[in-house]
């Protein structure tokens, strides 16, 4: 008999990488939440088995493992990190709110991390151009939510700033790569504001990845990106 | 008290069946508004401005968008009967995960299949064999994804189903020589009223994809 089945207290395990912005979600929300757990590091180059066991389908970080159940995709943990613990939620119990969060958060996920990832520090000329330009109307939207607010959550941080954070830290560095300003202080100025008060809320501010190892990693993205394009 | 609902949609989309059949389960009446994708209205432009699609749910006067979060919209708002989703926090997990998974992997390889020719098809269609088989694993021997009754999974995909003629028809393949479980589960869910009344009629549906072709260039 494994002596863990005698243990009361819970088991809480989150694999991740160091750059993933979608396993940093994970850890926000645990630690948001005051909940103690461990860490499992991986190498998307060499999974573990214990990975591919726990997410056959997409094989990816981030995974939750509580007391034995598995969970996968960053914005479906969530949603189960806030039903099981209930302290400081990350969702309002009104359902249009609710929606709205959840409208916000996908959006970020299907539109603003497209264009500026793959549209714009993927690609370069006529192509960035366009990334560019969509970028900043997706841009424009997020504005227009979080006028007026502190958080897209309202005066706590919630599922949309968590799922949207990655803007705070993330795009300073693809910024600094393609020599490009998104979040343009006088373009967006709320969102600007808001990217301050994210980036260094506590707990947000204590867990970032490292800045030069990420401009390392993304640089190499990028050029490994354009050098697969036909030659000029 | 009475609640205004209307719901902003196109005969077609399975997406927009999704919201008909969560809206009839839950006995909510509502306005059906179908729109002209070609020339998009001003309220569907105003309801719903980022991504100016259907559907699009306007509940008293405030709109939801993007099919899967107005079905937990409808969850939620009507909460009295017909819960779409279980009350464990891990099945609901489960839940979450396969509708997520029916529209990151299988939508995109479904377009593709009536779309595509030669290699590109074949690759396709095995692909979405692939994830039938998944969601044939999911479901095992229960009679719905939802257990006994129909849940969040059944109404995210079993409007895909009006639309298999037309992946079998473009893509010459039977789904049901492959995943007859999967077959076996829809007729079961066209039994329900809430389906068979929201599911559009498949022939017609070819039609359409046939329409769509052309003008895609397709052939």
């Amino acid at each position: 008999m494994d002596e863990r089945e005698y243990n009361m207290a819970e088991e809480v395990k989150v694999f991740s990488t160091w750059a993933s912005p979608f396993a940093l979600r994970v850890i926000w929300a645990l630690k948001l939440k005051g909940v103690e757990f461990d860490t499992v590091h991986e190498d998307l180059i060499n999974k573990s088995p214990l990975l591919l066991q726990y997410n056959p389908i997409h094989k990816k970080v981030p995974v939750l493992v509580h007391d034995g159940k598995v969970i996968c995709e960053s914005l479906v943990i969530l949603e189960y990190i806030d039903e099981t613990w209930k302290q400081n939620p990350l969702l309002p119990e009104d359902p249009h709110q609710k929606a709205n969060a959840r409208f916000w958060a996908k959006f970020g996920d299907d539109k603003v991390m497209q264009s500026i990832g793959g549209g714009v520090l993927l690609k370069e000329g006529k192509e960035q151009e366009e990334g560019f330009a969509a970028s900043m109307e997706n841009l424009k939207y997020l504005e227009d939510e979080i006028r007026g607010k502190k958080f897209f959550g309202g005066e706590t941080i919630g599922l949309a700033d968590i799922a949207l954070g990655w803007l705070a830290h993330y795009l300073d560095i693809v910024e600094e790569i393609v020599g490009l300003k998104l979040i343009d202080q006088e373009k967006f100025p709320s969102l600007a504001a808001w990217k301050q008060e994210f980036a260094n809320a506590p707990i947000i501010r204590e867990n970032w990845p490292d800045r030069d190892k990420l401009a390392t990693k993304y640089v190499a993205m990028r050029e490994a990106n354009l050098g697969k394009g036909t030659p000029k | 008290m009475a609640d205004e609902v209307t719901l902003l949609d196109f005969w077609a989309s399975p997406f927009g069946i999704r919201v008909r059949i969560a809206l009839a389960e839950k006995g909510v009446k509502y306005e059906y508004s179908e729109q002209n994708l070609k020339n998009k209205s001003a309220l569907l432009l105003q309801m719903n401005p980022v991504y100016k699609k259907i559907p699009t749910l306007i509940h008293n006067g405030r709109s939801v968008c993007e099919s899967l979060i107005i079905v937990q919209y409808v969850d939620d708002a009507w909460k009295a009967n017909a819960p779409f989703l279980p009350s464990d926090p891990h099945q609901r997990a489960q839940t979450r995960f396969w509708a997520d998974f029916i529209d990151k992997k299988v939508f995109e390889i479904t377009k593709k299949i009536w779309t595509a020719k030669g290699e590109e098809l074949e690759g396709a269609k095995k692909d979405f064999i692939e994830c039938l088989k998944l969601l044939e694993g999911e479901l095992g021997e229960k009679p719905y994804f939802g257990g006994e009754n129909l849940g969040y999974v059944d109404v995210a995909f079993v409007p895909f189903y009006c639309w298999f003629y037309a992946y079998e028809t473009c893509g010459k393949f039977s789904i049901e020589a492959e995943c007859p479980k999967i077959i076996a589960w829809a007729k079961r869910c066209m039994k329900k009223e809430s389906v068979s009344r929201s599911l559009e009629d498949p022939k017609k549906v070819y039609e359409f994809v046939l329409e769509l072709r052309k003008r895609l260039g397709v052939d």
